[in-house]
């Protein structure tokens, strides 16, 4: 078998190594990680005809610009992604959710993700990765999965193997939709927030600010005043939580989030609202919309039905 | 024993068992958590138990709020199983370049560092929790004396091995971090080992540890 690998060239902004994560391990302080928008994730490896979870190579804003070496590889990339493949005689402007292919010397540079945050690369085979807890994702803060935990860095060599050389044209058609309102569940601590506080919670716009990785995502708006206590005895935490410390200002607990928290919990993000979440970058402008759990059990339905309608599309 | 289930979200079970943090409370969280956790129940992807809660994330695919309720309400609990428990020893080294905010605790508090320590190591404490970094210990209860606030504004950097004070709590922070207690020590010790993939705590909730005073030199040479 030949070998076939990237050199990094450029290593982008926070590059990483994802799968679907880690279970069972919160009560020992590890959270689940994986990829942070799951659709985009599934998409890529059911376009490259992969298993499931393999794991597939994350970026956020800027993507990294890397040298193929070896015989042939087909790959394609997922999200909102502006992407060019530099063949020796000619560039082409790729596009996504579709497979290309790379030979010898062919560079692929991913510029950036489009009024989005995350976009996925996967390769048509496995890539070389280190596996903890049964999952290669890296969570950069900890400094747990493959890479020793650490992000994509310059000159390093990402070694392919088992490439499958399926049809090269396979494609699907498909735009990410923006999300308006992001639908949540009262939390736990609803009732420690003013009158006021929870007018303000669903009716006004929040802010997405620069503050924002794949642990959490911090906002900024009108102040929701507490009106019980700003602590609470140290508790669990899931992703999709919506803390508010004292300053008033909501924190959204993405998927590298600590698995213990202080902070009132004023509500949780419904899990098929998540993947669009996640991909909302800094500036943007998003509204709390309250929902009941039997109706957010139906759109989780309705999302799952939609990605599984999503890969019987692909050609 | 659990006083109320409720749903945190669409994907898990908040079970409330009082709002006391007492050993006794926090060992019918244990016990639940380490029932459950072995009857391996189809759809439940974590457990995160802490003082006085038990959070049970589940697999929205596979099951959702109201059935997994049941079941574990229904939960027949082992009860001749008897609670494991470690007693574990942890050195640490109280130097000033370890110790950061021992004089702003001798202020805050009122007692001299002397009596600070002489408190501190007095004491066994019990492991109510582990999480928000891993393997991080909750531990507890400190003397009375010792209860105080976290600081104002948190460090952004915390080197691992610290061992922090906050409330009526005790921690070691088990890798570089960022954190808002009051740092009186480091320990030469590695608390949490991610090479191990079955047992990478040291301690676990439930055990009991003794701190043990170390010198400088004791310190350098621990891990020689």
């Amino acid at each position: 078998m030949t070998k076939n690998y990237f050199e990094v060239i450029r290593p982008g902004i926070n590059t990483t190594f994802q799968d679907l994560g880690r279970k069972n391990l919160y009560h020992i302080g590890i959270p689940f990680s994986g990829a942070m928008d799951n659709r985009n994730f599934i998409l890529a490896n059911a376009i490259s005809r992969n298993k499931e979870n393999t794991p597939v190579i994350e970026f956020a804003y800027q993507g990294p610009l890397l040298k193929f070496k070896g015989e042939k590889v087909n790959f394609n990339i997922t999200g909102n992604v502006s992407f060019k493949l530099i063949k020796r005689e000619e560039q082409i402007e790729g596009n996504c959710y579709q497979n290309y292919t790379l030979e010898d010397g062919d560079h692929l540079d991913i510029l950036s993700t489009n009024n989005s945050v995350y976009g996925y690369l996967a390769i048509s085979g496995n890539i070389d990765v280190q596996f903890q807890w049964n999952s290669c994702s890296i969570n950069t803060k900890a400094n747990i999965g493959a890479n020793d935990g650490k992000k994509i860095e310059k000159d390093q060599l990402i070694k392919i193997l088992d490439t499958h050389s399926h049809n090269s044209n396979r494609k699907l058609e498909y735009i990410n939709s923006k999300i308006e309102n992001i639908r949540v569940i009262k939390g736990t601590n609803f009732n420690y927030f003013s009158d006021e506080g929870k007018k303000i919670f669903f009716e006004k716009e929040f802010t997405v600010t620069k503050l924002t990785d794949r642990m959490g995502m911090r906002l900024e708006g009108p102040k929701i005043e507490n009106i019980v206590d700003t602590n609470i005895k140290s508790e669990g935490i899931i992703k999709g939580v919506i803390q508010v410390p004292a300053d008033g200002n909501p924190i959204i607990m993405l998927s590298d989030h600590g698995t213990i928290g202080g902070y009132p919990k004023i509500g949780v993000v419904i899990s098929s609202d998540y993947d669009k979440l996640v991909q909302l970058p800094p500036g943007s402008k998003i509204k709390f919309k309250e929902i009941e759990l039997s109706d957010a059990e139906i759109l989780f339905k309705l999302y799952e039905m939609e990605t599984q309608n999503l890969v019987s599309k692909i050609k | 024993m659990i006083k109320n289930i409720s749903n945190l979200g669409d994907a898990a079970l908040y079970c409330d068992f009082g709002s006391d943090v007492n050993k006794e409370i926090n060992s019918k969280v244990i016990k639940y958590f380490k029932n459950i956790k072995k009857k391996e129940i189809e759809g439940i992807i974590n457990l995160t138990p802490s003082y006085n809660k038990l959070i049970i994330s589940f697999d929205l695919k596979v099951t959702n709020y109201n059935s997994l309720k049941k079941i574990i309400e229904n939960l027949e609990l082992n009860k001749t199983e008897k609670l494991e428990s470690n007693i574990i020893k942890i050195p640490i080294c109280c130097e000033k370049e370890f110790a950061f905010d021992i004089k702003q605790l001798e202020e805050k508090l009122k007692i001299s560092e002397t009596k600070i320590y002489e408190k501190f190591f007095s004491k066994e404490y019990f492991c109510y929790m582990t999480g928000f970094i891993a393997g991080l210990p909750f531990l507890g209860d400190l003397d009375l004396s010792l209860k105080t606030k976290r600081l104002e504004t948190p460090r952004v950097k915390i080197p691992k091995g610290s061992v922090g004070i906050a409330e009526q709590f005790c921690n070691i922070y088990t890798f570089e971090s960022p954190g808002g207690w009051n740092i009186i020590g480091n320990t030469p010790i590695n608390v949490f080992d991610k090479t191990k993939e079955k047992e990478p705590n040291l301690i676990n909730p439930g055990d009991t540890v003794i701190f043990e005073k170390i010198s400088k030199t004791q310190y350098e040479k621990y891990n020689d």
